[in-house]
Order: C-alpha cells, then structure tokens, then sequence
C-alpha cells in the first residue's frame, strides 16, 4: 500500500480528475494549500500597490492505493497536471502502513479498494 | 426641558411662516413643475441603484474568482454608457425624428434646460439598465477590454434608436404600441443583446461536456446566493423608481396604482418560480425563486399603468413559471450559456410583458375589450426591436470578436479573470476552491 501526496497548480484540478477516473482511481481528498517551489511567487496589484505574493495556490490530493495502483495514479496526474512550465507541482510516494474503514473495520488492501 | 420644546416648536412655527412667505411668488403650475422634477428625480436615483442589484445578482451568481471582474463590468457599463448616452445616445432617442427612426439633435445636450437635465438624468439610468443586463450573459469569460467597446454602443446606438421608436417620437409610439416603462425598450433590449453575445462567445468551459457524442449539461454554482438575494431586493425596491417614475410626474396620481401593480406582479411571479421549482424538482430552489420575483418585475413594467391590479397579478404568475420554463430551454435544448439567466429574465418575460398588454390593457386589450389591435401592435413591436436589437448586437460582437477578440484564453477562464485581467482577488485572505 502507498499514500500518493501530489501538490499540483488549481486550474489543472479538474484535468487530473478527469485522467484518474480515465485510469479507475475514483477516491481522493483534495484540500487547499499554499506553497512555492521554484516559481518562489507573484505579484498582485491592490489599487495600485504591487504586493509581493510568496506562497502560491496549490490544491493537494491525498491518494491512497495498493502497489498495482502507483504507476496509473501517478502516470494519471501527470497527464493532468503537466503543462511544462514552472508551478507545475509535485508527487510524493511513501509507504501506508495500515488503512481502516471506519464502517466495517476492513483493514489493509480491501479497505482501500 | 418644556421650554426647550416651547423655543423648538417656536422656531419651527416661524419657519414655516418664512417659508411661505418666500414662496409667495409660486403659482399653482410652479408648484407642480416643482413636484414633478422632484418626483422624476427621487425615481432616477431609484433606478440608478438597480445597478448595485444588478452587481450583486451577477457576482453571487457566479463563480468566487470571477467576482471582481464582474463588478468591474457593471461599475463600467454604467460609467461609458452616461458619456456615450450625454455624447450621442439621447439626442438619437429625443431629438427631432428623421422618418420616425432615429432622432438628429439635442446631442451634449446642448440648449437644454432644468427640465431637460431631469429627464436626461431618468433616461440615462434606463440606459444603463439596459446595458448592464448584458453582463450577466456574458460573464466568467469576456474580456474586459472588449465588453468597454460594447458598453458605449449599446448605449450610444443600439438601445436610443429602440427608445426613439417607442417613446422618442418614432414609427412605433405613432401606431399606437404601448410599453409603459420598458419591458422593450430596455429590458428585451438587454435580453437579445445578451442573446446575441451569449451565443457568438460560446459556453463556459465545463459548461457542456461531450462525451461519446452525447452532451452533458453540468451546472456550475453561484458563490453567494446571499449576496445575489440582497441584489434581487435593491432591484424590486429601485423598480418603484422604474415603474411609477415613469409617469416622470408626482402630480399624476397613477402612481400609486403603477405602484400596487409592480408589487403584485412581482411576489406572484417570485411565488410561481417557487412553485414550479418545488413541484419540477422537489425541492423550493432560491435562485429560481428570485429570479422569478424579477421576472415579475419584468412582465409588469410594460403594462404596469395599463392594466388593472389582478391582471398584474396573472402576469406576475405567468412570467414566474415562463422564467423557469426558459431557462431550463435555453440551458438544456438550446445550449446558450446564460449563468444568470439574463436572457430568461429580460429578453423572454420582457416579450410577455409586451404582449400581455395586449391581452389585459384595461383599455384595447384582447381579454378586456375583445378587440385584437392593440395585441397586432404589440406583437409588430416586439418582432421588429428583436429584429433590431439582435442584428446589430450580433454585428457588433462579431466586429469586436474579429478586431480584437470577444473571449479570454481557456487557462485564463480556468484561472479565473480576477486575478488574469485585473491582477486582484476579490476574497483576499479566504480559502476559496480556484479550480471551481
């Protein structure tokens, strides 16, 4: 089992919903986030006055899939996501060691399925 | 504390001797000259706050990261379109007639007098209503330098020669068509110009999604129905302003039935809209619900000094469950992406309105009098300004689409066009999904 953490910019959330339902993967948590890479920020301008804006949107997806699963989901947000500039994002892999579904008490494998 | 009140009430009663006595010249006819432009005005800085209702429909109908630029549009709509109408637009709609089509003088109002200004500052507001209802078609994805084009044409041209028609002098008005205070001359005015635009500029990405051949019609959330709320209640509350300032006379006593008409029509038409809503879908749906109290608002403004206080409640009751039974058509089976229904509101329940003129005028309508004329009239109006209105709409957002582009860049529309075409968030500080 593996947890798939992957930042990627907002306006491409939906692309990657959409290549990750392609590849069957039908469950994730996205929250909002803020963070800077190597775009390190932008600026806005409020009447008139540039504001430096350091941390940038990113929406983070959490995914949690069995070992067979890595390669689509990851393949899958990248085909989303990437447009080739910088601010594109990250994935991060790392290992689960356990899972629960709260309503049955499943554990492992079939609770993430 | 008895003698302050003795010297209060002393003064006030002196005053008030002053006051007549300064008034001593006044004649019958200067005092209501007086009333008259006092009432002409109260009523145009009603309409004028419509505009705030419209900003405040407009935005909560739409999405969070499209707020600002929304809002730009309507401060914008009504800012060029008071110079374009002061500049061109109102000696086209009072000037002296050329044929009964457009109007040749008066233009910067030059020669004008305080009457004149009065009625200038009335007309203007009805401009910028008609200008403004446009926006909300066209929002989430216009570009903001292109809708400025727009704004001065539709006030400078489009909407005066309709007005010079109908209440200008013009071919209409002579044969006798009757609009009371606009559900054509502003309001289907701004429904086919936001027809018109709606189609040359396409739907909102992820609007219609096609898949395998077969298009799904997704709907995408206002961000604050409160907000859209508040808007919808400073629209009825400037329509006093809008209908029964139209008389622009506080000497003539009709107001106060013009009054009672526009408040019947309205909650009729808010109480239909709900109904429909509950019974089509299960549940009372508020978005529906307000704009169904303006489609009321809408379909009484033509007839409003016309008919009497229960035809205005049928009219009500029939625009509610028109602007329903609309916006699910032009959603779903035409595939016009309309987010706030603009199109429904102004353009469709504006044609009813004309038309239930002639159904229920107290005096030459179909259903009162069993005489057809007056609806022959009314049907030729509606016909020939829909004619009018998208034609030149339709050129004009082509001219605009070819010069210098009508619509902003998909990853701009996925960005959102606060922060693409004004470098600003309108929520600073809140948490807000941008991919929505």
């Amino acid at each position: 089992m593996k947890l798939i953490i992957a930042y990627v910019q907002p306006h491409k959330l939906n692309d990657v919903k959409v290549e990750l339902y392609k590849n069957e993967i039908y469950k994730m948590s996205v929250t909002n986030a803020l963070g800077c890479g190597q775009q390190k920020g932008f600026t806005e301008h409020y009447r008139g006055v540039a504001i430096e804006v350091n941390l940038l949107k990113k929406v983070r997806l959490e995914i949690a899939v069995n070992d067979a699963y890595v390669k689509p989901t990851v393949d899958a947000i990248i085909k989303g996501a990437q447009t080739g500039e910088i601010g594109d994002g990250k994935i991060f892999i790392m290992p689960l060691e356990e899972c629960v579904r709260i309503r049955s008490k499943e554990t492992g494998g079939s609770a993430i399925g | 504390m008895k003698k302050f009140r003795f010297i209060i009430l002393t003064v006030l009663v002196f005053g008030c001797g002053a006051g007549f006595a300064f008034a001593d010249g006044a004649t019958t006819e200067s005092n209501a000259g007086a009333i008259d432009m006092v009432w002409t005005l109260i009523a145009a800085f009603l309409v004028f706050f419509m505009q705030a209702g419209f900003a405040m429909v407009e935005t909560g109908f739409t999405r969070a990261k499209n707020a600002g630029n929304i809002l730009m549009k309507n401060l914008m709509d009504f800012a060029v379109g008071a110079i374009a109408f002061f500049v061109i637009g109102y000696g086209v709609m009072f000037g002296a007639s050329k044929l009964g089509l457009f109007g040749t003088d008066g233009f910067l109002l030059l020669g004008a007098d305080a009457k004149t200004y009065s009625f200038w500052m009335f007309q203007v507001v009805f401009a910028a209503t008609a200008a403004t209802i446009v926006s909300g078609a066209m929002a989430e994805r216009t570009k903001f330098k292109s809708y400025l084009v727009y704004s001065a044409f539709i006030s400078a041209f489009i909407y005066p020669v309709v007005g010079h028609w109908i209440w200008g002098g013009g071919w209409l008005g002579a044969k006798g068509f009757l609009d009371f205070a606009g559900s054509t001359v502003v309001h289907s005015v701004g429904g086919w110009a936001a027809l018109a635009g709606a189609i040359i500029l396409g739907p909102r990405t992820g609007k219609y999604i096609t898949i395998n051949g077969k298009t799904e019609v997704k709907a995408i959330p206002g961000h604050n129905i409160p907000l859209a709320a508040l808007g919808v209640f400073i629209l009825w509350f400037g329509w006093y302003g809008f209908n029964a300032g139209s008389t622009t006379a506080g000497t003539n006593e009709s107001i106060a039935v013009i009054s009672l008409t526009t408040t019947l029509a309205a909650a009729a038409g808010a109480i239909a809209a709900m109904f429909f809503t509950w019974f089509r879908f299960g549940k009372p749906d508020p978005s529906m619900s307000l704009n169904g109290a303006l489609a009321g608002l809408v379909g009484i403004t033509a007839g409003c000094a016309y008919v009497s206080p229960l035809a205005a409640l049928v009219i009500g009751l029939c625009a509610g469950v028109l602007v329903a039974l609309s916006v699910e058509f032009i959603d779903k089976v035409l595939k016009i992406d309309d987010p706030v229904g603009a199109i429904s509101v102004h353009g469709v329940c504006g044609t009813f309105g004309t038309l239930a003129v002639g159904l229920f005028a107290t005096d030459g309508g179909l259903f009162t009098t069993g005489n057809a004329a007056l609806l022959g009239i009314q049907a030729l109006g509606v016909v020939t300004v829909f004619a009018w209105v998208f034609g030149t709409a339709s050129l004009l957002f082509l001219g605009i689409r070819l010069v210098m582009g009508l619509r902003v860049s998909k990853e701009e529309e996925l960005k959102g066009l606060d922060i693409e075409e004004h470098g600003i968030e309108s929520y600073s500080g809140f948490q807000i999904f941008l991919n929505q």
